[in-house]
């Protein structure tokens, strides 16, 4: 319970209003870098969504319709699967919510390290320029979101495309280090008086474990692409096996990271459907210890699965079977998480308006994902099921339907907050079902095809898996209209200017941001609040 | 089907006997398939018994988490239970959501672990087949039947004849006696690829650098259609893999015929690409 008041007495001067420039260029307020943050996701979502839907265009038929070849295909696949997962969820859930709520929430007047916190966003933003530009570079970076070498190598990668990703990884990565320092120095050493650990709200707490998780796993992706880039450029060979080098010690080094970054992604949304259900249930949150231990949990042993996305690069039975066993374990806490939030509803006084039609919508399609997930734990299935669309549906199901329907709930549950002004409920509710039916048409049936064995990163594919394909594009297509309507909804809520009030969902809301007015003073807290 | 097994008349020639040829399975994805491809081999065979009780597991966990939701949506709504209980704790309840997932757990996990352990190596192998996965087709080389290799490439969609799948059919297929059991040892030779063969259940990485070993068997003549599963390139999708299953006498036929065939390229298998263009018009004045 350290808690310095020389470190708070700084912050706590009137500042007069900065000016525009000065605001959102140089800001050191977290609520001012949330809401950068926040904007900047969905800047990049339209990219990266963008990318999906002239994907699923082009997979609507078969034969090579939108795409000249390949390579091009493969350049999209990459690009939007880290655009998604750097660019677009981190930034929403981590930097987002995060900046914007976990100061609030445990009663400080601001983040730890303001001026980091500001360099942490502006590092995304050339991140993502450099990303984006490596599409238009050469013949693009195109070995996946995972790199593996040595597709990735100057060899089958040739020009500056895919060392301009892999920069964009370490501008991203280092954005994302000092985030988590940031994080984890506010949590520890600035709760208000009385906000003791267990008392935290679980979105802070899912917020401290992501960021160890960052800080633990994302130096270790570092590592990777930077032996990556001396092997591309400096002659070195870690990874070439002519020199000596391996390509599975990548594949080891990458999924280290790669692992905890799939609990990065999806933790916070925890935090924020616990929230929302309990809010929306008018009750305290079920087993509070047991949903923090089971986040904890979660991340630790998330750190010793990571050879299951390795399951056919030959690692030895016993590896494979130790692999297995230990990813089955996850299935225990996050079975915690799940019953531990319908029970946190049973009982209680619930109404259905958008944020809980997400949050709910969230523990059902986080369900089938994680029972999908079961099913590829196990080796022998996986034998057959690796790299095909079955994987492809389950990391949707988790991350697609999962990290953001945690995000559209945090959305519909917070703007009021974040901007003082209240959504239509009819427009989100228009918005959620139009998202719920496209996600679930696009991605239900890729566990088909996954069966069926059609394996991913395939811009053209045998005709028998037209039908199931087909299906799944017009679902996109749905999708992506609920995209766009979201932002209708958004200009909608700016236009009406309903104001909200300070504590607009009633009783049911018990944290600290409604305890404050919708949109909070600029410096949240004049005087520490005081934890019963 | 029927055309299908036409294919394998055009490919492997007169060989294939009238009654097997009725028998002639056919392992490739079909129209609007939900579920696994049928097995062809008994490895495949266990993937279906243990995918079939993981699917009844998750189907019924799903059903019940979803069940519960509609439950608490239905019975808890605002305007039938104005008041909220308060209760947030349950010791009992939170053991057993604790327990019974690690008890559900272990029934996966006592046959999964007897799955992976039959799946990894052949006890007693018939025959060994190198597979070399290549930017972008395949190289087969059979050490044990004279040491020949050759290389098999994707038949563009110009080229097929009618009954043909496109993407997945090859100039010339991977041919395995059935019922025996093919040590299987997979290599890259540029980038990793992914020899997968989904009716007969497997699939092992061809990492450069490293020798993966495993194995299949088929249990019925056919042709197995499978793809290059990693990401290897702009024509990743088009490395398609084809094993057909013949029976013994075909299939020491067949290899006499290819060590003659394909005698250029014996040995350890070249960088360059063998000379495949010209095995058709062989096949065709062999017959």
């Amino acid at each position: 319970m350290a808690y310095s008041a020389d470190a708070h007495g700084h912050d706590d001067h009137e500042h007069p209003k900065p000016g525009f420039v000065s605001r959102w260029f140089f800001s050191t307020n977290h609520k001012d870098i949330g809401t950068l943050y926040i904007i900047f996701a969905l800047f990049a979502a339209i990219i990266g969504i963008g990318l999906s839907f002239l994907m699923r265009l082009e997979l609507q038929q078969p034969g090579m319709q939108i795409f000249s070849d390949g390579q091009m295909w493969n350049a999209f696949v990459s690009a939007h699967g880290l655009i998604m997962v750097f660019f677009v969820i981190m930034p929403a859930l981590i930097g987002g919510f995060g900046n914007w709520f976990v100061p609030i929430m445990i009663g400080a007047p601001d983040m730890a390290f303001p001026r980091l916190n500001n360099i942490s966003f502006w590092l995304l933003v050339p991140a993502l320029l450099l990303l984006g530009s490596s599409m238009f570079v050469g013949q693009g970076a195109g070995a996946g979101w995972t790199i593996y070498t040595p597709l990735s190598d100057d060899q089958y990668q040739p020009g500056m495309s895919m060392d301009m990703a892999l920069f964009s990884l370490h501008l991203a990565g280092a954005s994302s280090i000092l985030g988590a320092a940031n994080f984890i120095t506010t949590i520890f050493n600035m709760r208000a008086p009385g906000m003791t650990l267990h008392k935290m709200p679980l979105f802070v707490w899912s917020m401290l474990v992501t960021a160890f998780l960052l800080l633990l796993a994302v130096p270790v992706l570092g590592g990777a692409i930077t032996m990556l880039i001396t092997d591309r450029n400096f002659g070195t060979s870690f990874f070439k096996p002519e020199g000596g080098g391996d390509p599975v010690l990548f594949q080891h080094l990458f999924w280290f990271f790669g692992h905890p970054e799939v609990y990065i992604m999806i933790l916070p949304a925890f935090g924020i459907v616990s929230h929302v259900i309990s809010t929306f249930s008018k009750k305290p949150v079920f087993g509070y210890l047991g949903m923090a231990y089971a986040m904890v949990a979660i991340g630790v042993v998330g750190f010793v699965v990571w050879a299951h996305h390795m399951y056919q690069s030959g690692i030895d039975v016993d590896t494979r079977a130790y692999f297995m066993a230990a990813t089955m374990v996850i299935a225990v806490p996050t079975g915690v998480k799940i019953f531990s939030w319908i029970a946190t509803m049973w009982g209680g006084s619930i109404r259905m308006e958008t944020p809980m039609l997400w949050a709910v919508g969230f523990i059902f399609l986080f369900t089938v994902g994680g029972v999908t997930g079961v099913v590829l734990a196990n080796a022998g299935v996986t034998q057959i099921l690796h790299n095909t669309y079955y994987v492809v549906a389950h990391f949707h199901y988790v991350l697609s339907l999962g990290a953001v329907f945690g995000i559209y709930a945090g959305i519909y549950y917070w703007i009021g907050k974040m901007t003082g002004y209240q959504y239509s409920e009819t427009l989100g509710r228009i918005h959620f079902w139009m998202t719920f039916i496209g996600v679930n048409l696009t991605f239900f049936p890729m566990h088909f095809l996954g069966n069926q064995g059609m394996p991913r990163r395939y811009p053209d594919y045998p005709d028998a898996f037209w039908g199931w394909n087909l299906v799944a594009s017009l679902g996109a297509y749905l999708s992506v209209a609920g995209f766009l309507f979201f932002f209708y909804v958004m200009f909608d809520t700016f236009r009406r200017k309903v104001p909200a009030g300070a504590n607009y969902w009633g009783e049911g809301a018990t944290t600290l941001e409604w305890q404050v007015s919708s949109p909070p003073p600029f410096h949240t807290f004049d005087e520490l609040p005081r934890i019963r | 089907m029927l055309a299908a097994a036409s294919l394998g008349q055009t490919v492997i020639g007169q060989a294939v006997i009238g009654s097997a040829q009725a028998q002639d399975m056919v392992g490739a994805p079909h129209n609007w398939g939900m579920g696994l491809q049928a097995a062809a081999g008994p490895i495949k065979e266990r993937i279906h018994d243990f995918n079939d009780l993981l699917l009844w597991i998750i189907v019924i966990i799903t059903v019940f988490v979803a069940g519960l939701l509609a439950w608490c949506i239905w019975k808890y709504d605002h305007k039938k239970n104005a008041v909220p209980s308060q209760n947030s704790h349950n010791t009992v309840l939170e053991i057993a959501w604790t327990v019974i997932p690690v008890l559900i757990l272990l029934v996966i996990a006592i046959p999964s672990f007897r799955l992976i352990y039959y799946e990894d190596r052949a006890r007693d192998a018939d025959l060994t087949i190198n597979v070399t996965g290549r930017q972008w087709y395949w190289n087969y080389a059979f050490p044990d039947n004279g040491n020949f290799n050759f290389d098999s490439r994707i038949v563009a969609a110009a080229d097929l004849k009618p009954g043909q799948l496109r993407n997945l059919e090859v100039d010339e297929p991977l041919v395995i006696p059935v019922n025996r059991t093919v040590r299987v040892m997979t290599h890259g030779q540029d980038v990793i690829h992914s020899f997968f063969v989904p009716s007969l259940g497997i699939q092992r990485y061809a990492i450069p650098g490293r020798t993966i070993e495993t194995w299949m068997r088929a249990d019925h003549t056919g042709t197995f259609y499978g793809q290059c599963n990693q990401i290897c390139g702009t024509n990743h999708a088009f490395m398609p893999i084809v094993v057909r299953a013949v029976p013994q006498a075909e299939f020491d036929a067949w290899a006499a015929s290819a060590r003659t065939r394909f005698a250029d390229s014996t040995g350890t298998a070249p960088v360059a690409a063998a000379p495949s263009a010209a095995t058709e018009v062989q096949l065709a004045a062999r017959h």
